[in-house]
């Protein structure tokens, strides 16, 4: 079982390296091309920690082996920021929100987030919800996540964000 | 966590796959989506020594109109599915029964194909593919042919698809503009496999039911095709009492597995009401 | 006074001080992905360990052939117990003063348990040696079922310790049997049981469950041979104890061992005790020379590393016939799995369960607690339970509705009929705590009025009448949960971890240019500490919070503490947090009476600096303050300004909270609706609202969880079902509810800044409101206990068993 090149673009840079054919998408970006802000929550593909944008998908990198990829445009957490190094609209708005708390689930999240917005532009609270229910979180119960999406589809889309009432 | 390793092949072409297929025989498995079965070699309950990559093989994509039938490419993702409007307004059932499918991601890159194929009594497509009639477009080193959807279910995990065969094509039989549909799933959260559900695909003229097509997911060790609640409610208004006899009938075909969802006894009192539901809110969206 | 000059609101709003919503310095780096969590550390030469695990709940070793795996290439060792014994590291001792296999030792005593660790170049090929290691087992008959494990035929389980009559803890009833601890007065307790006008008896069980935090357990091991260092970086809610512990049972002094917790994915109790994964981990580095990573996956974190709960728990009330409590006894059960790891303060084997009183004033209550072994994993305090609060809540609610029904009484109007009031604090429990301050009537109430709770029973009552006429087949739930728990552990004089006192501690350093560095004994996995903590300096010494570095997690730096768990932090380290400060600006008071030459009493404090008293003009701000003890202190006293303090708190705090579920319920498919959940806790002073807002959400969607779905089952072959992700119900944003929160603030008068601490509660005080809830739904059709979880199938059950499906 020899190994395979493979060649993707990530974070808008041409890689290319050597992988066996089982290497999974998510220990390639970690392990070989040192982007360890993709999480691994789980083994049944269930938490969404691991979510990346492939091609304009949000996928679950845990579950896609790195020849599978070849070829694939993909972007990660580490390359959402702004160019000048700012965070981005969502990345801000999670922070503005309290989005996060152990900060393990968010780059997946974000990650889902950033297609999220850009499947729909203007979600309802119930299309946010049903929109990351592939990324599961243990410390925030969702809320804040909801509202930091919320928040940044407005800034996106050049609205002004009303909090919902209690 | 870590799958055993293994061969990758890219055919391009269907006659590659099917030849590699041939070549490689009980060692090799089919790999489209990946979402059923990259989980199992990462928990090493399957352990293929060869897997062939079809999910770019242009024959087996693409959504077409064909006389009288809708046909879906095997290779389809469920997210291609829920975003073709033509697919939506021709089949609406598909829709509804892919949106309860997992979860976004997992619907990027699940494919309808893998869903229907591999037998595993949890997915919610092949009970739809039976209450639709449809029949699935099947590709071995022999030759092409075609298997009713009614028919391809032996056991868990256990279809009619020989070794070497591979699921190319779904057709789907032209349903009537205006026809009743529902997929009611109960599950113990969004994206479960479901506790208990039913497909309802069902047609009615002057407030009675004239024709019906009921099949449930996750009762027995394979999707169920209930032919005779169907006919029953034949005929019809689907007032209670029918509904219930209905279900009865149905539920003499259950048997559900008793697991982390709860008894047979509850997966089988449930089963009648998803049933019952599902014809429910088929009947009004066939008359409103 | 110009337009220059900031007012005072300007001037206090730039500290970003106690009591405001600080934005969290963690995001920046975590919304970026660069947090440094265990599995992103990568050491030159880096090893990986992976473990083999019994497939049996309770089975001999006959024999282990490492021979295939070791010729995997790229597998360099496989160590199993036999290794270990000669390195004496075999068995380790637990917190609970029982011992626990780190490798399997002849037997394995349950599902998953450790057996080999197999060494190699990557997680691959570890994978791969994994597969590779032969073990024959002999399965033998186990025993899970907690009732059963001390039948006079139960199956031994613990051979090591079969004829020793005597635990960690006292006398053994039974050679599965672990400890019986006893507190509160049986005679008084008896003799009002005997003369009480009402008595109600329930077997309320808890069923076992899983922390699950998102990131598993892990750790990278590196020994040094060359300077006899050892260090480990690892998911360690408690570093210092890690490293005292492993000094303890290995043959490294304290002092070469460097323990680093970096940031951690979650902890919530999974991540404070020492699993077998990091012995050998710790030990194939040593062999190996090269550092060795070890991570496990989530099905071997559900299966083998801190379960929460298991208690059995039969609650006895006494009251008179108009609702007036007048007696407590319970029995718990308690599950402690296969070795006795709970990770309890050390003369406490049921940790803090006897504050199950709660909020009532019970004149007299007695307590008995039964450890049991049986095949299944260790642990037991873990989930946000303070040690087994969680559990006591949950009874001791659930009791108060039994009791309500029985009485005809509403709930909230029975616990308004009982609650100690306001008067009694500081409050002497039946079960022998002090409770620090509490306004119960003025909480509930609150929460009562504002859900519109008598609309809401009038809502049920109507909806009852249509269910019995056949008009519905839906039903309304209202549970209400008013609980007091007890955090913060805790004082010298209650509690120790294996003999280390439990306070912690708080080291503030202020540079020349007015910032400053701290570090604490602490360590966040999540809570925001960096952020809160900083606030409380800000308050204190008057610095801006942005311009205060917060470092917790490095023996080598923090000074010694106890670690976060058992929301402890506020509590014990804010305390400390807050008397360095003082310390500090005692010090820079000294200073700034010299520079203005004044006496030390002329001096105010203003915000941001000292002021002379009439003189508001001559003033010093901190950051002038700062310099001036780097530039010219004040003759006799040391440069510098900087103050450590060790903090022993008095007593433990008592934050509380009024909780109320509206659920609606389908009778014939047991699903259910959480219409809403109000939340209203009482933390006492409030440092950051927007991280307490955040910790309540969270712990109220654990508690949604556990109530609604999770359980870790075992068959009586030890078959562990609901072991993954596929089954273990981890609610999604979809599941989960909307919750509204809402506070009172009673503070603690004890406590330096007056808090009690928060990130408990949730879990503590959720769990009973949804309970409630589903048993207050059923309840008009009969029965008096529905256990949980309360998912589809078991709601189903329930309207079956009452003949609700016709």
């Amino acid at each position: 079982m020899a190994k395979t090149v493979v060649k993707m673009k990530i974070n808008g840079a041409d890689v290319e390296a050597l992988v066996e054919a089982r290497t999974l998408l998510v220990h390639f970006l970690r392990e070989q091309q040192n982007l360890t802000g993709t999480h691994i929550g789980c083994e049944t593909s269930h938490c969404g920690a691991c979510t990346v944008d492939m091609n304009g998908m949000s996928v679950k990198s845990c579950t896609v082996f790195a020849v599978q990829a070849d070829g694939a445009d993909i972007a990660t957490i580490e390359g959402m920021a702004n160019a000048d190094g700012t965070l981005s609209v969502l990345q801000e708005s999670f922070r503005q929100m309290h989005g996060l708390q152990c900060g393990y689930c968010t780059p997946g999240m974000i990650m889902r987030a950033h297609r999220l917005l850009k499947e729909n532009p203007d979600p309802t609270e119930a299309e946010i919800r049903m929109g990351i229910s592939g990324n599961l979180c243990r410390c925030t119960g969702y809320q804040n996540i909801v509202k930091a999406i919320q928040l940044a589809a407005a800034k996106l889309t050049g609205r002004t964000y009303v909090e919902a009432a209690e | 966590m870590i799958p055993a390793n293994f061969d990758y092949h890219r055919p391009r072409t269907a006659p590659e796959a099917i030849a590699l297929l041939g070549q490689f025989g009980d060692d090799a498995r089919v790999l489209a989506g990946g979402h059923s079965l990259i989980p199992m070699m990462k928990l090493r309950l399957a352990q293929p020594t060869h897997l062939i990559d079809i999910a770019g093989i242009a024959d087996f994509k693409g959504l077409r109109a064909e006389a009288n039938a809708v046909v879906i490419g095997a290779t389809t993702t469920q997210s291609e599915l829920l975003a073709s409007k033509e697919l939506t307004t021709a089949v609406p059932i598909l829709r509804e029964a892919a949106l309860m499918i997992a979860d976004p991601q997992v619907r990027y890159r699940g494919t309808i194909g893998g869903n229907v194929a591999n037998g595993d009594p949890g997915n919610d497509m092949p009970a739809v593919m039976m209450a639709l009639d449809a029949s699935y477009r099947v590709l071995g080193s022999k030759g092409a042919r075609k298997i009713k959807a009614r028919d391809f279910y032996q056991g868990a995990f256990l279809t009619a698809l020989q070794g070497g065969e591979i699921l190319t094509a779904i057709e789907i039989p032209m349903l009537p503009a205006k026809h009743g549909y529902a997929y009611e799933k109960l599950k113990r959260k969004v994206g479960d496999y479901a506790t208990a559900a039913a497909a309802v695909i069902m047609t009615v003229v002057s407030g009675k039911v004239q024709t019906c097509a009921i099949a449930l997911t996750n009762l027995a060790p394979m999707p169920i095709y209930a032919a005779q609640a169907s006919a029953m409610v034949v005929g019809t208004n689907l007032d209670h009492a029918t509904i219930t006899k209905a279900a009865g009938a149905a539920g003499s075909l259950m048997a559900p597995a008793a697991d982390a969802r709860g008894t047979i006894q509850f997966r089988a009192s449930v089963g009648g009401v998803m049933l019952g539901r599902a014809l429910k809110r088929a009947f009004d969206r066939a008359t409103g | 006074m110009n337009d220059m000059t900031p007012t005072r609101a300007e001037r206090e709003a730039k500290l970003e001080g106690m009591g405001c919503k600080r934005k969290r310095v963690e995001d920046v780096r975590f919304t970026q992905g660069k947090g440094n969590y265990v599995d992103d550390i990568k050491l030159p030469g880096m090893l990986f360990g992976d473990m083999v695990r019994s497939p049996y709940g309770h089975a001999r070793i006959k024999s282990i052939d490492t021979s295939k795996a070791l010729k995997v290439p790229g597998v360099l060792a496989v160590i199993t117990a036999k290794e270990l014994k000669g390195v004496n590291l075999a068995w380790m001792p637990t917190l609970a003063g029982d011992v626990q296999m780190v490798l399997a030792d002849g037997k394995v005593l349950f599902q998953n348990q450790e057996v080999a660790f197999v060494v190699a170049t990557d997680r691959y090929t570890a994978a791969d040696g994994v597969e590779a290691v032969d073990v024959d087992y002999e399965e033998l008959p186990a025993c899970c079922d907690p009732f059963k494990s001390m039948a006079p035929d139960a199956p031994v389980l613990r051979e090591d310790i079969k004829d020793k009559k005597d635990g960690a803890h006292g006398p053994r009833k039974h050679y599965n049997h672990i400890f019986e601890w006893a507190v509160g007065d049986k005679t008084l307790t008896d003799a009002a049981f005997n003369k009480a006008d009402v008595t109600i008896k329930e077997l309320i069980s808890y069923q076992r469950v899983h922390p699950s935090p998102l990131e598993t357990c892990q750790c990278v091991a590196s020994m040094d041979k060359i300077r006899g260092e050892l260090t480990v970086w690892g998911t360690f809610q408690a570093p210092h104890v890690i490293r005292t512990v492993a000094s303890l049972i290995s043959t490294i002094p304290e002092h070469k061992i460097h323990i680093i917790a970096p940031d951690i994915g979650g902890g919530f109790g999974n991540k404070v005790g020492a699993y077998p994964g990091y012995i050998c981990a710790i030990v194939a580095s040593i062999v190996t020379g090269k550092p060795v990573k070890w991570v496990e996956d989530k099905i071997e974190n559900l299966s083998s590393t801190s379960f929460a709960r298991d208690y059995h728990m039969t609650a006895e009330i006494a009251a008179t016939k108009d609702g007036k409590v007048t007696g407590l006894r319970v029995h718990v059960l308690a599950d402690h799995g296969a070795f006795d790891a709970c990770a309890d303060p050390s003369k406490w084997p049921a940790g803090f369960f006897n504050i199950v009183t709660g909020s009532y004033d019970f004149p007299t209550a007695h307590l008995v607690v039964d450890g049991v072994y049986t095949n299944k994993p260790p642990g037991g305090v873990a989930y946000r339970c303070s040690f087994r609060v969680t559990e006591a809540a949950y009874c001791i609610e659930r009791a108060m509705d039994i009791l309500a029904k029985r009485l005809n009484m509403d709930p909230a109007e029975l616990r308004l009929r009982n609650f100690i009031k306001r008067e009694q604090f500081p409050y002497q429990s039946a079960l022998g705590w002090e409770y620090d301050s509490g306004d119960y009537h003025t909480a509930l109430n609150k929460g009562l009025e504002v859900v519109g709770y008598k609309q809401l029973r009038a809502e049920q009552a109507a909806k009852r009448e249509a269910f019995r006429r056949g008009e519905t087949r839906e039903i309304m739930g209202i549970g209400v949960s008013f609980f007091t728990e007890i955090v913060g552990a805790g004082p010298s004089k209650n509690c120790d971890i294996l003999g280390l006192a439990m306070f912690d501690a708080c080291e503030i350093r202020i540079h020349p240019t007015g910032t400053a560095i701290a570090r604490m004994g602490t360590k966040s996995q999540g809570q925001g500490h960096e952020t809160t903590y900083a606030q409380i300096i800000a308050t204190e010494i008057g610095i801006p919070a942005d311009n205060i570095m917060v470092e917790e997690g490095n023996t080598d730096t923090a000074p010694y503490g106890l670690g976060t768990y058992g929301s402890r932090s506020t509590p014990v380290a804010g305390a400390a947090i807050a008397m360095a400060a003082r310390k500090i600006k005692a010090k820079a008071q000294m200073i700034a009476a010299y520079q203005l030459e004044v006496h030390e009493d002329d001096l105010e404090w203003d915000i941001d600096g000292f002021r002379v008293k009439g003189l508001p003009e001559k003033s010093k701000s901190m950051k002038d303050l700062a310099w001036a003890s780097y530039n010219r202190p004040p003759p006799g006293m040391e440069p510098g300004l900087e103050a450590v303090s060790y903090y022993d708190p008095p007593n433990m705090t008592y934050p509380f909270g009024a909780y109320i579920c509206v659920m609606d319920v389908d009778v014939d498919t047991g699903e259910y609706k959480v219409r809403k959940f109000y939340a209203l806790d009482d933390c006492g002073t409030r440092i950051n609202p927007m991280i307490i807002e955040g910790q309540v959400h969270g712990g109220l969607t654990e508690a949604f969880a556990i109530a609604m779905g999770q359980e870790l089952k075992y068959d009586e072959r030890g078959n562990l079902t609901g072991g993954s992700l596929m089954d273990y119900f981890l609610p999604t944003a979809v599941e989960t509810p909307h919750w509204t929160t809402d506070f009172t603030v009673t503070p603690s008068p004890h406590h330096p800044i007056g808090a009690k601490g928060v990130g408990e509660s949730p879990n503590v005080g959720g769990v009973p409101a949804f309970s409630n809830a589903i048993n207050d739904a059923f309840g008009f059709m009969g029965g008096t206990h529905i256990n949980m979880p309360h998912d589809h199938w078991r709601n189903w059950e329930a309207a079956h068993k009452l003949g609700m499906h016709g």
